[in-house]
């Protein structure tokens, strides 16, 4: 026993050992510091995302990698938690990122000051602070995608379409998720109610977010909303498409932000013959059909694998695809513009705010990033689940760009 | 052999009233003061600092709960509450009064002892189960109030940002200047909360603890004492929220959430309730271990298996890992790390000899 117990010890010792001679990748490599949340209350969003920030990093390597240099994502899981995040980030720094790809609300606010101080930009897209649109405020955050102001001016302004041209006397209930994030559009509603003559109401779901019934009850049978929208992420949204359809309010007169609207969301509400009609708003293109997904499913062939599983979940996959096309994007901007070669933080960042007309054949929108506006024009596209898949409604636009802005100037200035 | 606890003659009543009365006591704490005031900050790296900040946070809010839990027997799951109403206490006086962080820390602390007083009222009336998910209401109530009072929260973000502190002309901004900061409170901490437990409050704790009612009999006025075990522990934990706050530069309730309440009580229950040794064990074991197994995996995990499910793997397994590794501590040592680490002290004590 004691001979068995000293030999496992050596073998581990004789490992540890072998291992501390292996060093990771060339010397030349440049890295990426990616956030994830694979286990937590959002994964339904990490495991997708995260694999296809990967593949398109894989993807750029074997072309040769960026101007000729080859790139390393450094993952990072932090179960939606604060404290992992921040150590994560300290982590990234120690191996050299350039730049970082942080994922989730609280996650941002917290390594704000931090990413400001040592000079290192951080994404933030689809979430986070909607101030942080502002460049010269926030120099190092990026939201490279529509915020949830541009996203609620987006939705009131498709409702209004979908309404017949005019909101005046309508009734439009939002539900939300009750934290920072879920509140963070209301104020952009509240101003445009006002403007366009409509009643607005909100309606909280407190967190986990899997109990609303008490809330959809009201919006369809005591308020009777005209329009819903839906800001839930998580477990939530596949919930409220059923507590929608229980109650018999038509799903398509519901539109949910870009948390509530991906594959997993509509198969965990009963698959896509159940929630027929359901509008979803995307800030990356959806489905399989961009060139660069075809190289991807290319890229695996040739290694002689089967495409991910994951690419079947394009909402979230393609997401990862757009965040990574962004950076590496960045980083060549960085990277061309510098003349040795070598490349920090601050290069990054000034290759971020070079990004315009950067579209990858249709997946990702044509954002304008400038040393302004780290938003990029707060562009979405908005799809229906049609006919047991999703079905393009409009293409990339952007709406009420003036009292974003007025709002963003407004949160500058506190 | 090691420890002689023979021919160690006190001539003061300070000598004899000191907290490390042994010579071995005091070699061991010098050697440490040395390692973690001087040789730790000045070689390792930022990044290890930084872990060691979170480990320093995490003790001073394990000190807080154990002194709670472990040493009044009072079961709170509301002290990740607590520290977000220290955290915003600070925040909002930093950013709306302008003032300097020794104001912000005292006052974080004393308002959420207020707040902790409250919260612990009905501990008059229920004990154990009852009282943790009574704590737990407090736990959410304060959470839903910092949500959605914007007086406190400081907007629908509910994140307020915090300058960094400033001692005289210098600005507190790198990890090793906030290693310093976070090793000073920790030192006071762990000095208070030593003396404490061996005060006459300390002993009234305990008394209530093992036995209340008989304490009561006695005379010990068990209500005052248990309001104060919460205002004391809700002390240390709106202390931590301060320094949580420094530390990051900004005070946001979704970091001290109910999760974070869980979190600290395993550290106390795997570092041993009731001791001080045991809340920093306890501390260190449940901010390190997540980090140690992600190096490990990382490690270890590439000979194995591709890139890609490993990086699946990790987070999952960690998880996983975390929680076999806190069973697997309970099942060997009930009583927490502290006690294994009696047992080794006590084997040493008589070493060479077996008894």
């Amino acid at each position: 026993m004691r001979q068995f117990v000293i030999g496992l010890l050596a073998a581990l010792v004789a490992l540890t050992g072998a291992l501390g001679t292996v060093s990771p990748g060339a010397a030349q490599e440049i890295v990426i510091g990616l956030q994830c949340d694979r286990t937590g209350p959002t994964q339904i969003v990490g495991t997708v995302l995260c694999p296809g920030f990967h593949d398109y990093i894989g993807l750029v390597n074997s072309k040769g990698g960026v101007e000729g240099r080859k790139l390393r994502a450094l993952e990072i899981d932090h179960e939606y938690k604060v404290p992992p995040a921040v150590e994560s980030y300290e982590r990234h720094k120690k191996e050299g990122a350039v730049t970082m790809a942080v994922y989730g609300t609280p996650q941002i606010y917290a390594l704000a000051a931090k990413l400001t101080e040592d000079r290192i930009p951080g994404t933030s897209p689809g979430f986070g602070s909607a101030a942080a649109a502002d460049g010269i405020r926030y120099p190092y955050i990026f939201p490279i995608a529509a915020t949830y102001w541009s996203q609620g001016t987006a939705a009131v302004h498709f409702a209004k379409q979908q309404l017949g041209g005019s909101l005046k006397g309508k009734k439009i209930a939002f539900i939300f998720y009750d934290n920072p994030a879920g509140r963070e559009p209301i104020e952009v509603l509240e101003d445009l109610a006002a403007s366009e003559g409509f009643q607005l109401r909100m309606f909280a779901v407190p967190p986990p977010g899997v109990e609303m019934g008490a809330q959809i009850l009201d919006i369809a049978q005591r308020f009777r909303a005209d329009f819903v929208i839906s800001h839930l992420f998580g477990g939530a949204p596949s919930v409220s498409i059923k507590e929608l359809k229980r109650v018999g309010y038509p799903l398509r007169k519901v539109i949910g932000f870009v948390w509530a609207s991906a594959e997993a969301n509509i198969e965990a509400a009963g698959g896509f013959a159940a929630a027929e009609g359901y509008y979803t708003m995307q800030f990356a293109g959806v489905g399989t059909d961009y060139p660069v997904l075809d190289e991807i499913r290319e890229m695996y062939k040739k290694q002689g694998k089967p495409a991910p599983k994951e690419m079947a979940s394009t909402v979230y996959y393609n997401r990862g695809v757009l965040i990574a096309a962004l950076h590496v994007e960045a980083i060549r901007n960085a990277l061309k513009a510098s003349k040795d070669g070598k490349i920090t933080g601050v290069d990054v960042k000034n290759g971020f705010e070079k990004i315009s007309n950067f579209t990858l054949g249709g997946l990702v929108p044509p954002l304008k990033i400038t040393p302004a506006d780290h938003e990029g024009g707060g562009l979405v596209q908005i799809w229906q689940v049609k006919g047991g898949k999703f079905e393009k409604v409009t293409d990339w636009y952007a709406a009420y760009t003036d009292v974003v802005a007025k709002h963003i100037k407004k949160a500058a200035s506190k | 052999m090691i420890q002689r606890e023979c021919g160690v003659l006190k001539t003061s009543y300070e000598a004899d009233m000191a907290l490390y009365p042994l010579p071995i006591a005091k070699w061991t704490v010098a050697i440490l003061a040395v390692l973690f005031f001087a040789v730790i900050p000045l070689s390792l790296h930022e990044y290890y600092l930084s872990i060691a900040n979170l480990v320093w946070i995490a003790v001073i809010g394990a000190l807080g709960l154990n002194i709670l839990v472990g040493y009044t027997g009072q079961v709170s799951i509301g002290h990740g509450a607590f520290m977000s109403v220290g955290a915003y206490t600070a925040a909002n006086l930093a950013t709306r009064l302008d003032s300097p962080w020794p104001v912000n820390l005292l006052a974080g602390g004393l308002m959420a002892a207020a707040v902790g007083a409250v919260v612990g009222i009905p501990s008059l009336r229920i004990k154990g189960l009852y009282l943790a998910i009574a704590t737990l209401a407090g736990q959410l109530i304060i959470e839903w109030t910092i949500n959605h009072v914007t007086f406190i929260s400081g907007g629908v973000q509910a994140s307020i940002e915090v300058p960094r502190p400033r001692l005289g002309t210098m600005v507190l901004s790198s990890q090793r200047d906030m290693y310093f900061f976070l090793l000073v409170f920790v030192v006071l901490a762990i000095v208070g909360t030593m003396n404490l437990v061996r005060s006459r409050v300390g002993r009234a704790f305990i008394a209530i603890r093992d036995q209340d009612i008989a304490a009561e009999i006695i005379g010990i006025d068990i209500f005052r004492y248990k309001l104060l075990a919460f205002a004391i522990s809700s002390f240390y934990a709106g202390m931590t929220g301060v320094l949580y706050t420094y530390f990051l530069g900004i005070a946001n309730y979704e970091q001290f959430q109910i999760g974070v309440s869980i979190d600290y009580l395993a550290m106390i229950i795997i570092g041993g309730l009731g001791s001080v040794l045991g809340s920093i064990f306890g501390a260190i074991f449940v901010t390190l271990l997540p980090i140690v197994i992600r190096l490990g995996m990382e490690a270890f995990g590439g000979l194995f298996l591709p890139q890609q499910v490993v990086l699946n793997l990790i987070p999952n397994l960690r998880l996983m890992m975390f929680g076999a590794l806190i069973v697997f501590f309970l099942i060997v040592e009930p009583d927490g790390l502290n006690r294994l680490w009696r047992n080794i002290r006590s084997y040493f004590r008589i070493w060479p000899f077996a008894y």
